[in-house]
């Protein structure tokens, strides 16, 4: 059965570590839906939160190969009913004079933020899940979408919990 | 960690430490874990001299290389090491094969050192080679110095990059204080959980910089954490499977010869009475001459060993990888098995065939606790100590009577391959270490020569390098400089690598080298006379039609003793005239016929079920007569083609 899978996947902050862990996706044969990487409160050890769409058993196997890599310290696939998952969207639309007033209007329901404005265009920035910031792009389309950038999920398990406090220590 | 354990070098100037067991004891803390030793330093030197006092200090008695522009300035003290002794090689690769057969007869971490650009892509083969057969190396390469890394400069390359997908892991050494932690790190990396090759790339102008050496390092792995011991529950369950079923089977790997687990495995399979199977990587881990020996499972692993795994309801897999070669077509592989997979490495375990129980561990603790486990079992669970096996051996002995392992001497009255190589395995015996190169030699020498002892058997059983034997030999033999040392090779392999014979003679390494000279690329010749119709298309190798190259002449002009066989008559007497040379190396040309094949046969992407003991013959296959003729080969073909397997692109054999 084909799932999207969300992985959290701490690794030592050193060079090369994102294309052995990219390099791995693509030699065992897996698509990554989106990848996202930055520093984490701990010295030294970064974050990615990897979106594959895989079905179970291959995902247990890349599972088990991205923990041999040495640089990777712990993998967590983090269900989403159990954590939060979020996006960030960057989003030109074509915004004269005459339309202006309604793209605004669609950006203030999604408790979307214009952070740049100009004669003939607007653009727009959201947080949300897949699913809303989806919603939207579909709202936001008949506009016309000039441009549009994504951050990649990322994503933290709900509750008191860490997944970094007892991997560093 | 015995291996990353340093030495004081009070043995003497050249230290030959006791091999050591690869596997790691337990060790889970993972994080920042000191290397012992005595304490040395801090005392100041350049970048080069703190490598080689590292490696001094890490053990290494031996590293094969060849010097270039940028790792010079490390091939400076190495010049006066006492304890590190540098062997010159004729080509990088070269290097790479002999730093896995010193590691493949000894257990010990092999080395081998180049240049960077060409230098270090001439170590990609070997590396990749290790990296398939989980083998202890660590390449160290000269890279060009920092400001000019990134701007094509000249024998730049981005030997960590090319190298990511093939290492256990790789590291750009950016500042000289790194250097000893380095190379402590990739000692450890290499030697511990399942061994792999570690490759360390320096820059000039990090190995000129003056530097601090001080040892021992603290090595800092915190993502690095192999589990050793088995755990107990799992074993239990193994246990109760073991002593329950009626048809069951140890198929044993590579692994429990890194893990140093021979007799272990010896005291498992006697204490259980089960059948063993010793893969291709395996031979030598259980003694060939044992009752419950059954032979080499695989493509062209004896008829018993194939039907052992077919037919077991129980597979006990203790280091292995159910690769390809071994299961055929996987879907119809060991239909009626349970099966038990213990490995190191947790990645293996239900990758290929679903384990319904898993068990990570080095091989030895894992048998271990099997033995105790079983012996528990056994007293629970009554007076006649498990299952009867009788019906089980009863039908492997009759197949191992009916197909045991043989060959036709050739029509044409050539000397059979087959032959000669059963001969030399008779006449060097058990004691000595053989190293074969890729095709159909390779095949006979694992069938032909009967292994009794661990590391006596070397070759390339994953990536199927051609050319490993020779410089695999050569290293093996600067390892273990006592034993005698032979390698057996084709005239395809040979003429890929033998310039490393240049080296041994020249460095006093006396090898002995049979070429299996049947003119040809025999195991690409053997699939084109059963798949290609008989083309034999780009195979010949002329060897034998122009005598070009003479091996005889070849041999003396490296400075090594060259002999010839083309008869049965001359074939002992070569042998043991080589024997008695042990002040040179030595090639003998055994002139073989050039239509000897190598059975039994898996045709690749069929099943095991249809294993041919001879051509046509099929013994395991329902409602096959049992000469059912030539025509049930291109049944087979077919059958295989039908699955979609392209015999060229799979002929890892053939290569």
């Amino acid at each position: 059965m084909m799932h999207t899978h969300t992985l959290s996947v701490l690794v030592e902050d050193k060079p090369g570590v994102l294309a052995r862990v990219s390099g791995l996706f693509s030699r065992r044969g897996f698509n990554i839906i989106s990848l996202a990487v930055g520093p984490t409160e701990q010295e030294g050890v970064s974050r990615m939160t990897i979106v594959v769409a895989v079905e179970d058993l291959p995902l247990e196997q890349v599972t088990k190969q991205l923990n041999k890599l040495v640089n990777v310290i712990k993998i967590v696939e983090l269900d989403p009913g159990a954590s939060v998952q979020r996006e960030l969207l960057l989003v030109k639309v074509r915004a004269d004079a005459a339309i202006r007033s309604q793209v605004l209007e669609a950006a203030e329901l999604f408790r979307a933020k214009v952070v740049d404005v100009a004669p003939e265009a607007l653009t727009i920035e959201a947080t949300g899940t897949v699913d809303k910031l989806a919603a939207l792009l579909r709202i936001l389309e008949p506009y016309g979408i000039r441009e549009m950038v994504k951050s990649g999920m990322v994503a933290v398990g709900r509750g008191p919990r860490s997944i970094t406090a007892a991997a560093v220590r | 960690m015995t291996t990353a354990t340093p030495r004081s070098g009070a043995t003497g100037p050249k230290p030959a430490p006791p091999p050591g067991r690869p596997g790691a004891p337990a060790r889970t803390d993972g994080v920042r874990t000191e290397v012992p030793g005595p304490r040395i330093g801090p005392e100041p030197m350049t970048g080069a001299q703190s490598l080689v006092r590292s490696l001094e200090e890490i053990g290494c008695d031996v590293v094969f290389g060849i010097p270039g522009g940028t790792i010079l300035p490390a091939y400076d003290p190495l010049l006066d090491s006492t304890r590190v002794r540098h062997v010159l090689v004729r080509h990088e690769q070269g290097a790479g094969h002999a730093a896995t057969g010193y590691a493949q007869a000894t257990g010990r971490v092999g080395v081998c050192m180049a240049t960077s650009g060409p230098g270090a892509t001439n170590l990609v083969t070997p590396i990749a080679d290790a990296y398939m057969d989980s083998i202890p190396m660590v390449a160290i390469t000269g890279q060009q110095s920092r400001p000019l890394i990134g701007t094509d400069a000249f024998q730049e390359a981005d030997i960590t990059g090319i190298t990511m997908p093939v290492t256990k892991h790789n590291m750009l050494v950016t500042d000289a204080t790194e250097i000893p932690r380095a190379i402590a790190e990739a000692f450890h990396l290499a030697s511990t959980g399942r061994p792999g090759p570690v490759l360390v790339d320096i820059p000039k102008d990090v190995l000129q910089e003056h530097t601090t050496f001080s040892w021992p390092p603290e090595m800092n792995l915190p993502g690095y954490r192999p589990t050793t011991r088995p755990h107990g529950k799992q074993i239990r369950e193994a246990a109760k499977l073991m002593t329950s079923a009626s048809r069951p089977v140890l198929y044993v790997g590579g692994g429990v010869l890194k893990a140093e687990a021979s007799d272990e495995l010896l005291e498992l399979a006697e204490l259980t009475n089960i059948p063993v199977v010793t893969t291709l990587m395996a031979r030598g881990a259980f003694p060939d001459s044992h009752p419950q020996h059954v032979g080499m499972p695989g493509m062209h692993g004896t008829v018993s060993a194939v039907a052992a795994l077919q037919e077991a309801d129980l597979l006990v897999a203790l280091g292995s990888r159910f690769d390809d070669r071994v299961t055929g077509q996987l879907s119809s592989f060991a239909p009626h098995a349970a099966v038990v997979h213990a490995d190191i490495d947790p990645a293996e375990i239900s990758k290929n065939r679903r384990a319904d129980v898993p068990i990570v561990g080095d091989c030895k603790e894992v048998i271990v606790d099997l033995l105790e486990a079983v012996r528990a079992e056994r007293e629970g669970g009554g007076a006649d100590g498990g299952a009867d096996l009788d019906a089980w051996w009863a039908r492997l002995n009759q197949l191992r009577e009916t197909f045991p392992l043989g060959y036709d001497w050739p029509d044409d009255g050539s000397l059979s391959p087959q032959y000669v190589i059963e001969r030399i395995g008779a006449i060097a015996g058990p004691d000595a270490v053989y190293a074969a190169g890729v095709g159909q030699h390779q095949m006979w020498a694992a069938q032909f020569v009967k292994y009794e002892k661990p590391r006596s058997w070397l070759n390339s059983g994953g990536l199927g390098t051609m050319g490993f034997a020779v410089p695999a030999a050569m290293g093996a033999k600067m390892a273990r400089p006592d034993d005698v040392v032979w390698c057996i090779d084709g005239d395809g392999c040979f003429q890929m690598t033998n310039q490393e014979l240049a080296t041994c003679a020249i460095e006093n390494i006396p090898i002995k080298v049979a070429v299996i000279n049947n003119g040809n690329l025999g195991m690409v010749r053997q699939w084109q006379n059963l798949f290609y119709s008989q083309r034999y298309s780009n195979t010949d190798l002329g060897t034998h039609k122009h005598r070009i190259p003479d091996f005889k002449l070849l041999a003396e002009a490296m400075g090594c003793v060259g002999l010839r066989a083309e008869s049965k008559e001359e074939v002992d007497r070569v042998i043991q005239q080589a024997m008695e040379i042990n002040d040179r190396p030595v090639v003998i040309d055994f002139t073989v016929g050039a239509d000897a094949q190598v059975w039994p046969m898996v045709a690749a992407g069929t099943s095991n079920d249809e294993v041919m003991s001879a051509r046509g013959i099929r013994p395991l296959f329902e409602g096959d007569e049992l000469a059912a003729g030539v025509d049930a080969i291109d049944e087979v073909v077919e059958r295989a083609l039908e699955h979609g397997e392209d015999h060229d692109a799979n002929g890892g054999d053939a290569r």
